[in-house]
């Protein structure tokens, strides 16, 4: 029986593994394309290894002509500045509309509801506008301001605290805790599954994210690390393929291996958050 | 032979042995109570009947056709799930029309849309139909043919388990605790049904219960199992009065029975706490004195007893005391009436009938008992 | 809630009423000044002709959306984006259906291949779209070197009007399957797995009868989402768009995002890329609409 049955998921893994192989495409002859010299990469030959390692060169270019830290460093301020705003709105109102009754709660998760069905992409004209009057324009606070609401984390936290016992709440009011304190001593340390759950949607979101970076910054100086490609690509190295795809693999490569080391959380983060909303 | 065979099935999940060797006959028409504790296998055994699940070792015959390697369909048998498995997308009838619409119509006949005009289809489509309305209205979901299982109480899903079960005439139904999801009433009350339906159609049936009061209810014999080991296979009455193995006395009646450590010496004289009880078994050595709560009757004189608490259960009282010497909880059942005869604390007495007395050996094997002794023995 | 509790009942409501009030305070001001006026902004200025830098502007109604009626540049990017959805969703969404049955009929590699399939989706999309640009290249990529080694004269993928779109849809198939992948792989775990006993009990003795009977109608709920968000998530091709083609060549490649961009960002004629805007929101509310009102009913057997 068993040998059989190996012998039966055979194809299986076969199909898998060439589908697989199909889907890794990209990554397989970026990272081939990186290493190689540009001769090499011109004779479209069709070997991964490349005869001569020009892996030096390569990536060596990308960090003399473009500042990657930066980027790098940019993507961080942005994503991290984002998720901590995220989290300080959405926590305590969702906490609020999930366990306590006060007028306006039906109103305000109405406009929760309602929020959720507009994209990011629908005001950012007018927001692009007041940035531009206000001066912040090329700013972190242009990066930041516009995503530190999001509904879909108020939604997320308000149908995840409804799940916690309300008794859990009384409880604690009858010990004389304030409202303030609850939020802070109970609710917060309860949130943390959810929370890191958003907290991984989020990040992915806004560290992949190029319409709203590309819309407001302008030079390298608070360009993310999908704008420091891109002007990689336009500025430097129109054809010089080798070293755009040294640049490529480094801005993929901080969340590629995030998503390695912690597989499971990504997906729960990513999907099954998703699914909920 | 018709009925179910099971010969000698082993399973092991992981290092984890859940069936062992286990061997089972239920007759043609017989209907077979598995009974046991969560977790000693009597799933996977009906399990491996039904053919979902895949033994290591054994044969298993279902109408005396050896089926150890088929699939589920190719066995000729219908099952009963304990969350009943109905098909929400379909209706009542729907899914009682389900088993019947695999085996009458071919592939073709099956297909949405152009399948009803397939050759042969009306005919066989027509067939099914009256036989699905007529398992329906014999449990009374004539009413309910076109609703969704979503829309049913858990009762009336039940039904409808029930009725895609009998709506062939299989060689076998397998249910697996079929009522644990109903409430207490409708439990009691869908008990006498499905023996009802047993009874009429007459097919060899397993019944997988953790419930004892369902298995020696319902079923013509019980097969206690424990451990991923059938204990003993007996009628009712048997399994209840006549247990062979210490596990069965202990898992079977409640209050559970009343045990006693006891000593036999070499004449095979049996002694708790040295004190003679009248009996005489065979072997010597430590063994087990086990009483039911109803065989033990109070008085002054016997095996002494501190009493603790009184239970009142309506139609009797539940007495509970400790064995002073060993510290063994004991339970009594009374009638209501004799609690003005007793005292309300300190110590009593206990006595049994003898030939009701259940006597095991340090293996949990019932061991004979050789002669009884004068009663007056059993006085100090 | 708290009639139960021993504390006065007025002082514990007015308390209730003001911690709601000040948890609540924050997002609320946050989500006035960052989506809902410029949200309720972009609507007025869709009837305005509004341009950046001008000295005033104009209510002029309904005329951004006569102008859009006449535009051709519009109607290549509504219709090419509605080709693009059209490839991208139905493609994406078998796809990964496909994937997650032929993962979930095994337990070897579970998780690899899962990790595999999910990877484009936490790959960032300008950097992969550079990818994309050297692999499709016509004469260095290696796809085109793969097709001159079979005696085929691979087409300029990207810089072709005839085989733009599909590139791009490809691109989009290639980020969105593993998305729908482990969604799919979510709905399939959820299905009870007596369901498939009872099928196979009833004598449904096929993969194929099994997956009528069972797998497909309990999956429905799951399919719908699927089918909605990959389809809005279709509808907002921007990133490859901007990266590798800027809407050309010749407008072949030209989407509604990426035309609203331009409008607003490029030429700073914020009317009427406002106007672009509602036209794409109205496409979402859409597909919302038909997720909840009219397909919900069909695949929820309550």
């Amino acid at each position: 029986m068993p040998e059989r049955s190996a012998l039966r998921g055979l194809p299986r893994l076969l199909l898998l593994g060439l589908l697989g192989l199909l889907v890794l495409m990209p990554y397989i002859w970026m990272t081939a394309a990186s290493l190689k010299p540009l001769d090499e990469i011109f004779r479209a030959s069709l070997s991964l290894v490349p005869e001569r390692f020009h892996a030096v060169e390569n990536y060596g270019k990308v960090f003399a002509k473009i500042p990657v830290w930066r980027y790098l460093w940019n993507g961080v301020v942005v994503c991290g500045g984002i998720l901590f705003f995220q989290l300080l709105f959405a926590v305590p109102a969702g906490y609020a509309l999930a366990k306590l009754r006060f007028p306006g709660s039906g109103l305000a998760f109405g406009a929760v509801m309602l929020g959720l069905l507009v994209p990011y992409h629908v005001p950012a004209l007018p927001l692009y506008v007041g940035f531009s009057q206000l001066g912040l324009l090329n700013s972190y606070t242009a990066l930041i301001a516009p995503s530190t609401i999001s509904v879909f984390a108020i939604f997320l936290f308000r149908q995840f605290f409804r799940s916690l016992p309300d008794d859990l709440i009384h409880a604690a009011r009858m010990d004389g805790i304030s409202e303030a304190e609850i939020v802070w001593r109970i609710v917060l340390p309860n949130a943390w599954p959810a929370a890191t759950a958003f907290a991984i949607f989020s990040v992915v979101a806004h560290w992949n994210d190029l319409f709203w970076p590309l819309i407001v910054v302008n030079g390298t100086q608070y360009a993310t690390p999908a704008l420091g490609v891109l002007y990689f690509r336009s500025d430097e190295a129109g054809d010089d393929f080798g070293a755009l795809m040294a640049a490529a693999v480094l801005m993929t490569a901080p969340l590629v291996l995030a998503f390695l080391i912690a597989q499971r959380r990504f997906i729960e983060g990513i999907a099954t958050t998703g699914l909920k909303g | 032979m018709q009925g179910i065979a099971v010969d000698r099935l082993g399973k092991r999940f992981g290092a984890t042995p859940v069936l062992r060797d286990v061997s089972l006959r239920v007759a043609a028409g017989e209907f077979l109570a598995l009974v046991g504790p969560s977790g000693c296998g009597k799933s996977t055994l009906l399990r491996s009947i039904a053919g979902i699940e895949h033994p290591d070792s054994g044969r298993i015959q279902i109408g005396g056709r050896d089926v150890t390697g088929l699939r589920p369909s190719q066995r000729d048998v219908a099952m009963v799930f304990q969350s009943y498995a109905l098909y929400p997308q379909l209706t009542v009838e729907e899914n009682i029309a389900v088993p019947l619409a695999m085996r009458r119509l071919n592939a073709a006949q099956r297909l949405p849309l152009v399948g009803g005009w397939m050759p042969g289809a009306r005919a066989a489509r027509d067939s099914i139909t009256r036989d699905v309305r007529q398992a329906a209205s014999s449990l009374g979901l004539g009413a309910l043919l076109g609703r969704r299982p979503g829309q049913l109480s858990g009762g009336q899903r039940q039904r409808v388990a029930l009725a895609r079960a009998i709506v062939r005439r299989p060689a076998a139904f397998l249910m697996d605790e079929p009522l644990s999801n109903l409430d207490a009433s409708l439990r009691v009350q869908t008990r006498r049904e499905i023996v009802a339906i047993h009874r009429a159609a007459g097919v060899a049936t397993v019944y997988v219960t953790h419930d004892q009061s369902e298995a020696l209810t319902m079923a013509d014999r019980v097969a206690v199992m424990q451990a991923g080991e059938i204990l003993q296979v007996a009628s009712p009455a048997e399994i209840y009065a006549d247990p062979q193995d210490l596990r069965v006395a202990t898992f079977i009646g409640s209050p559970r029975i009343n045990t006693l450590p006891a000593e036999a010496d070499a004449e095979g004289v049996l002694r708790v706490a040295g004190q003679a009880v009248g009996l005489r078994v065979e072997g010597s050595g430590p063994m087990t004195l086990a009483v039911r709560p109803e065989d033990l009757q109070p008085g002054d004189a016997g095996l002494p007893a501190v009493i603790e608490t009184v239970e009142f259960l309506g139609d009797s009282l539940l007495m509970h005391l400790h064995h002073p010497a060993t510290g063994t909880p004991l339970v009594l059942r009374l009638a209501p009436e004799e609690r003005e005869s007793l005292p309300a604390s300190g110590e009593i007495g206990l006595r049994f009938p003898l030939d009701r007395a259940l006597v095991f050996d340090a293996r949990g094997q019932r061991v004979a008992l050789r002669s009884l002794l004068p009663e007056a023995a059993l006085v100090r | 809630m708290s009639a139960s509790l021993a504390a006065p009942l007025p002082r514990r409501g007015t308390g209730e009423a003001l911690a709601g009030w000040m948890l609540t305070a924050p997002a609320a001001i946050a989500y006035g000044l960052m989506l809902l006026l410029p949200t309720l902004a972009t609507i007025a200025l869709a009837f305005t002709d509004y341009e950046l830098g001008a000295p005033a502007f104009a209510w002029i109604g309904l005329e951004n959306f006569g102008e859009l009626l006449s535009d051709r540049g519009f109607a290549i990017a509504l219709r090419n984006t509605i080709l693009y959805v059209g490839i991208v969703a139905p493609l994406s969404v078998l796809g990964g259906l496909g994937l997650a049955l032929l993962i979930e009929s095994g337990t070897r590699g579970r998780s690899f291949f899962r990790a595999v399939f999910f990877l484009p989706v936490v790959s960032l999309p300008v950097a992969m779209a550079a990818a994309w640009q050297y692999l499709l290249h016509p004469t260095i990529g290696p796809l085109n070197a793969a097709l001159r080694g079979i005696g085929i004269d691979g087409p300029a993928w990207l810089s072709s009007s005839d085989t733009v779109l599909i590139s791009l849809a490809a691109i989009g198939i290639w980020e969105n399957m593993g998305f729908n992948l482990v969604l799919f792989l979510a709905g399939l775990t959820a299905i009870p797995r007596e369901l498939y006993a009872a099928a196979e009990v009833d004598g449904a003795a096929g993969g194929w009868e099994r997956f009528r009977l069972v797998t497909w109608p309990l999956l429905g709920p799951t399919t719908l989402f699927v089918v909605t968000i990959t389809m809005t998530r279709a509808v907002r091709v921007f990133d490859s768009v901007a990266v590798l083609t800027q809407g050309g060549p010749n407008k072949a490649s030209q989407v509604l995002l990426y035309a609203m961009y331009e409008e607003g960002f490029t030429y700073f004629r914020l009317g009427y890329s406002a106007a672009i805007t509602l036209v794409f929101l109205a496409i979402v509310l859409a597909l919302v609409w038909l997720q909840t009102k009219v397909l919900e009913k069909r695949v929820h057997y309550a």
